[in-house]
């Protein structure tokens, strides 16, 4: 039997550590974009426009003449901002609901679960263009749509774990000993539920990163010029010709981050959740 | 078995009107009131209250809904804003190229997906396996639209050997009857334009196809491995059978089921993702339409194209299913 503690594991295993160093390195990188970035990520200047990668600019200039490693620095900032700000969003609003949907049982936890499954019927992307869509172009919608897609998952997990516990006589036994329910539910069913919903948010943000660079692509994301890793792409298409460079650094920082939080993702299902191991 | 068939065709409809309901509330919280973008800017007030009344805007919402429901299931999609042709011939003009491209990707990642997942569990812990399982979790890690840009900048641009964009070269002059080019002209023999239209196809399928690859090689792997450590493998090897049978006739096959499941709820990405490929490779195919469509507020061409999709999706699931009872008879009597 393996009996180490889940932060032991954790730190045992390769992957995951990877990930984390990948995610802190990105996170330091960002919360000190002023001092990393060399330039102002708004700064045009179009007499230095596209200059190749190397010497002055480390990884050349975009089609008005901005430094784009100074634009990748600050965009990371929006992207990795956008994308906690959608999961946490939507493991609070999944939480409650799920949570809810099994406390009370009976239609509403048919009702409630069938809007999930019907939300699951769509392919994710394609629900969170709708949304934007209604909405309205930008990356506070693009991010509200990104949440409400990710619903779902999160509201699964913590019913399937609340109907679980429900049961079991501790929380009877504090039931018995007066707790009230919203005391019981977050003192002792929640709780319990905490690993696998770590392990989905992780994971969920790899998802969400890859869906918000997705919705800026197409424009119902982050508008220009606002430095943003999928809006960045979907303005230098059209140097695809001249400038192979701006087309490929910002879809290349988006995937690092993802991989980051996949490796990590990964990695705590391993560690926290000893049941899912293979 | 019939009993099984029955209840899981039954389950379609609820979920099918779901999706309608909830597309209907969506296209309700639209800011802005839909009389009067269809209109336009110009109309007089008076014209926008006969387009309101004309519409059915005026009616109570359980009106507009029953209106809404008995619209879609006959197949009235509306009336497209911008060209004022049916949304669904426009959409039907449009979705033969869908067809093809996420079919080709399927069959892609597929094929691609069991055999890299197969060669992996078979030589675990090499550096295949490894290199495999590396290149699966890029595969997932990576933005499609970003991937489709890079095959772009390396096989069009860099080595130029194939074309970057559109379905098929329009000097050829071809003009199908169906829709779907690289079928017909496969079935009439016309090589000059399916060998434009394949190499076209090429470069965005692939960039679809790599989600679900990556997807398909990590479940066929650790399926196979659960597999390959069953007492019968050990019988079967015991008895002296070549190795290529025992892998793939023993165990590839009894290890096939969770693969076909995760390769139907790939079809999800496919459809998802064709949006954005479209978009990259201007893929005259209803994904790009969609996109097009936001852009020019065209909503009941955004709400057509968003129903088709997912009832496809809706569509796919219950074959997937019903597949899956066909190669497990277990589940039939469960």
């Amino acid at each position: 039997m393996n009996r180490q503690s889940p932060l032991r594991r954790l730190f045992r295993h390769r992957n995951a550590l990877l990930g984390g160093a990948i995610i802190l390195t990105l996170v330091v990188m960002v919360a000190c974009a002023p001092w990393v970035a060399p330039y102002d990520p708004l700064d045009a200047d179009l007499t230095r426009a596209l200059r190749p990668p190397g010497g002055e600019f480390l990884l050349g200039t975009d089609e008005q003449g901005r430094d784009l490693f100074s634009r990748l620095v600050w965009g990371g900032r929006l992207s990795l901002l956008a994308g906690v700000s959608a999961i946490g969003l939507a493991l609070v609003l999944g939480t409650a609901t799920g949570a809810l949907s099994a406390y009370f049982g009976g239609w509403v936890d048919l009702l409630v679960m069938r809007v999930m499954d019907i939300m699951l019927a769509f392919p994710s992307i394609l629900l969170a263009i709708a949304i934007t869509a209604i909405l309205g172009p930008g990356l506070g919608n693009a991010i509200l749509a990104v949440a409400v897609v990710n619903i779902p998952y999160f509201a699964r997990l913590v019913r399937a774990s609340v109907l679980s516990i429900k049961e079991q006589e501790y929380v009877q036994a504090a039931e018995a000993l007066g707790a009230d329910h919203l005391r019981i539910l977050a003192g002792h069913v929640l709780p319990n539920a905490l690993a696998p919903l770590i392990v989905q948010a992780t994971l969920g943000l790899g998802w969400a990163l890859l869906d918000i660079a997705g919705l800026s692509f197409l424009g119902l994301g982050a508008r220009p010029p606002d430095p943003e890793w999928g809006s960045m792409l979907s303005r230098a298409q059209a140097y695809i010709q001249v400038a192979p460079w701006v087309v490929t650094y910002p879809g290349l920082a988006i995937m690092v981050a993802v991989l980051g939080f996949n490796l990590l993702g990964d990695g705590l299902r391993d560690a926290l959740d000893p049941r899912l191991r293979r | 078995m019939r009993n099984y068939l029955a209840k899981r065709l039954l389950l379609t409809f609820p979920t099918a009107f779901g999706i309608l309901v909830l597309v209907f509330v969506l296209m309700r919280i639209i800011p802005g009131d839909p009389a009067r973008l269809m209109a336009g800017e110009r109309a007089t007030p008076e014209q926008v209250a006969a387009i309101r009344e004309q519409m059915g805007l005026n009616d109570p919402y359980w009106v507009q809904f029953a209106r809404f429901v008995g619209e879609m299931a006959t197949g009235d999609f509306g009336e497209s804003f911008f060209s004022k042709r049916p949304v669904m011939e426009e959409l039907m003009a449009r979705y033969p190229a869908t067809v093809e491209l996420t079919l080709f990707a399927m069959v892609i990642a597929t094929v691609a997906g069991v055999l890299a997942g197969v060669m992996a569990a078979v030589y675990r812990g090499s550096i295949l396996d490894h290199g495999v399982m590396a290149l699966a979790l890029v595969g997932v890690s990576m933005p499609i639209f970003w991937l489709g840009l890079q095959l772009i900048i390396l096989f069009s641009v860099k080595l130029g050997w194939l074309p970057a964009g559109g379905r098929v070269d329009p000097r050829l002059g071809w003009q199908g009857s169906t829709g779907f080019v690289i079928f017909e002209t496969l079935f009439r023999g016309e090589w000059t334009v399916f060998w434009d239209a394949f190499r076209r196809l090429l470069l965005p399928a692939v960039a679809l196809a790599t989600i679900p690859l990556s997807v398909i090689a990590r479940v066929t792997r650790s399926a196979m491995l659960e597999v390959l450590g069953q007492d019968y493998i050990r019988t079967a090897r015991a008895k002296g059978l070549s190795e290529r049978v025992v892998i793939f006739r023993h165990t590839l096959r009894n290890a096939l089921l969770p693969v076909i499941t995760v390769v139907g709820l790939q079809v999800g990405s496919l459809l998802g993702g064709a949006v954005l490929t479209e978009t990259v490779f201007s893929w005259p195919g209803i994904g790009r339409y969609i996109v097009q469509s936001i852009e020019a507020r065209d909503y009941p061409v955004v709400q057509g194209g968003i129903v088709l999709i997912a009832l496809a999706f809706v569509v796919v699931n219950l074959i997937v299913d019903l597949l899956y009872t066909a190669i497990d008879p277990r589940i039939r009597y469960s």
